[in-house]
């Protein structure tokens, strides 16, 4: 982690090791600390072979969805005349995820590096950072790394004195959680509201501006960086689970939890371990009551789930859950279940595109449902009614937004029930601990 | 016992609402030739295959320099990329960030999505509506300093509770912490 706090023993700081170091911010220092040698290294590469490596690293896509980075790349299709995009997914705006926010205002160097590279390895000449515009800081150090880089011609039109152009632009976004989704993502860099797109077509086969585009999470275009520098058996060995799942993951923790902050492990990690030792455990005198692990567009765990997790993408989905963009939020049994999801609902109602009748009409009305019953308004059928306007929701729309929001609501009734059921027979909510000042 | 906590707002919140546009000067054009913003502008063209996709940049510098996207603003950025003004309202319309009505001095926004509310992110939102005398979010102080409003997921959920105020991102706000980060303000 490394910043607020010292790295905990437990953890395997690859990509944060620089974490609240302020000199590895600049050129010299992201230099001293072996920057750039990646990048070098890999401009003397045939680009198959970065592909290559990075298929057999085992690396999966950080964002939320996991797909392996390498086979996203040799979609990629080359020489086939046209212009190849990368855009790098730096709209980090999923509750409970801020690890992206970390690397840019600490590594943003690395970044420029890993773009860099994936656009090399692409057959891509120019790469776009889409940052949301509500990171006044990553945009400032983003558009200072690219600014030295250009100077030092590590990028540009003669890229590391090797002939070849790369180009990469910060792109600021404007307040829209829809455009983390990759096409939404490339609506939005072409200047237009960002709506998502029907797939197919893929965007390796038309992306922005209509051209084959790869589209990577900031993490993952940064775990390229070690990869290449250690090979692909040093990364598949930083797993305690399965062959799956490799590497080292960063997770955004925060909540009801001793220390919140971003940590860094091994995939396969014990869940319980990292709730209860490496993050500090609950606040005092309260005890957790739930977990959604990895942003709010996951299931919520129960505890029982999060205690036999271990932390890979099969692990917690094995656990009634998923990775995600390991966004952990620890709910306590001071808060109300009731009121944690219908928060989570106003915020899906909120950033609807309102393209796609489910969506727009679900969460509102889901919004609508879950408030009532919060403020002790709700009846019985509710719930039914509640789990209808899910089933609808899932898996009919264009993007998965609509999805995620049915998936708290389902999880949450199917796992709580009987928080519902009281607020409903008109008992209040009774917090175990009453607050301590 | 603790009552659930009350969302304020609402989806019917009325954000950016009370405010009077006569009471503003008339239209002074931002991208005018051989100004910083239109040389600004013009150098990040050719990053991009078409002209449109310059369409969020050219918001953002109008923005900067206006304090607020009018409708006058939207024609003229509309003029200059070869846009309908209708097409460039819609795309003014669907993201939160861009002012559609003119905003206090101090633009703060207060992060109250799922993560900060359970760590009360709530009672910061209240805080700042007291101390700043806005009353209500989205509503202008009387002395046009301060306008308040929640705002959904600053990225910042380990640090809550995160407030904005214009382009400065402060963490772990808590209510305690409210009247001395705004005495430092002019």
């Amino acid at each position: 982690m490394g910043y607020p706090y010292q790295p905990h023993h437990r953890e395997t700081t690859v990509l944060s090791q620089y974490f609240g170091v302020a000199e590895a911010r600049t050129l010299d220092g992201w230099k001293k600390r072996g920057g750039y040698q990646a990048l070098e290294k890999a401009l003397g590469m045939a680009p198959a072979d970065i592909v290559n490596v990075v298929k057999e690293s085992g690396l999966r896509g950080r964002g939320g969805a996991g797909f392996p980075t390498g086979m996203k790349w040799s979609f990629m299709k080359q020489g086939d005349g046209k212009p190849h995009y990368l855009c790098c997914n730096a709209d980090e705006s999923e509750p409970g995820t801020f690890k992206d926010r970390e690397l840019m205002r600490w590594t943003p160097h690395a970044l420029v590096e890993g773009c860099a590279i994936a656009a090399y390895a692409i057959g891509a000449e120019t790469a776009y950072v889409y940052i949301r515009g509500e990171f006044t800081e990553p945009l400032h150090w983003m558009n200072e790394a690219i600014k030295e880089a250009y100077a030092a011609g590590l990028i540009g039109k003669n890229a590391m004195g090797t002939g070849k152009r790369i180009d990469v632009h910060v792109h600021k976004g404007a307040g829209a959680y829809i455009c983390g989704e990759e096409t939404a993502l490339m609506e939005s860099l072409e200047g237009r509201r960002g709506n998502p797109r029907i797939k197919p077509p893929f965007p390796a086969v038309s992306g922005v501006f209509g051209m084959p585009t790869t589209i990577n999470n900031v993490e993952t275009l940064i775990a390229a960086i070690p990869i290449l520098m250690n090979g692909a058996d040093w990364y598949k060995k930083m797993s305690l689970s399965n062959p799956k799942s490799t590497g080292t993951k960063l997770y955004s923790v925060c909540g009801n939890i001793a220390r919140p902050g971003t940590y860094e492990v091994v995939m396969g990690f014990p869940f319980r371990d990292f709730l209860y030792d490496v993050c500090g455990g609950p606040l005092p005198s309260k005890k957790f009551k739930a977990v959604i692990p990895g942003g709010v567009s996951v299931p919520i765990q129960s505890m029982e789930e999060a205690d036999a997790t271990l932390m890979d993408y099969e692990g917690f989905v094995a656990q009634g859950s998923m990775l995600g963009s390991g966004g952990v939020i620890v709910i306590d049994n001071a808060q109300s279940m009731v009121a944690v999801i219908a928060r989570i609902a106003r915020f899906f109602a909120h950033e609807s595109c309102a393209q796609c009748t489910q969506c727009r009409e679900g969460t509102a009305w889901t919004t609508k449902i879950m408030e009532r019953i919060r403020d002790g308004h709700g009846t019985t059928e509710d719930l039914d009614t509640l789990l209808d306007i899910a089933e609808q929701m899932t898996g009919k729309t264009i993007c998965v937004l609509s999805d995620s929001c049915a998936t708290p609501v389902v999880s949450g009734i199917k796992k709580f029930r009987s928080e519902f059921e009281e607020l409903i027979q008109g008992r209040r909510f009774h917090p175990v601990v009453s607050a301590v000042a | 016992m603790t009552p659930p906590p009350e969302i304020l707002g609402g989806l019917e919140s009325p954000e950016y609402a009370s405010h009077d546009r006569a009471a503003h000067a008339p239209y002074a054009p931002v991208f005018v030739a051989g100004s910083a913003a239109r040389r600004e502008l013009d150098e990040l063209m050719p990053r991009y295959p078409h002209k449109m996709a310059t369409l969020l940049p050219a918001l953002w510098i109008l923005q900067r320099e206006r304090g607020w996207v009018s409708e006058e603003g939207m024609a003229e950025v509309a003029a200059l990329l070869d846009l309908t003004p209708a097409y460039v309202k819609g795309v003014v319309t669907f993201y939160t960030m861009y002012h559609q009505h003119p905003v206090g001095k101090y633009f703060v926004q207060v992060c109250t999505t799922s993560p900060c509310a359970i760590s009360g992110a709530e009672e910061v939102a209240k805080a700042f509506l007291r101390h700043t005398k806005a009353g209500e979010l989205g509503v202008t102080s009387a002395d046009g300093r301060f306008t308040v409003i929640e705002v959904e997921c600053l990225g910042a959920c380990g640090f809550a509770t995160p407030v904005m105020i214009n382009e400065e991102f402060i963490e772990s706000v808590t209510p305690e912490k409210v009247p001395q980060l705004l005495s430092r303000l002019a």
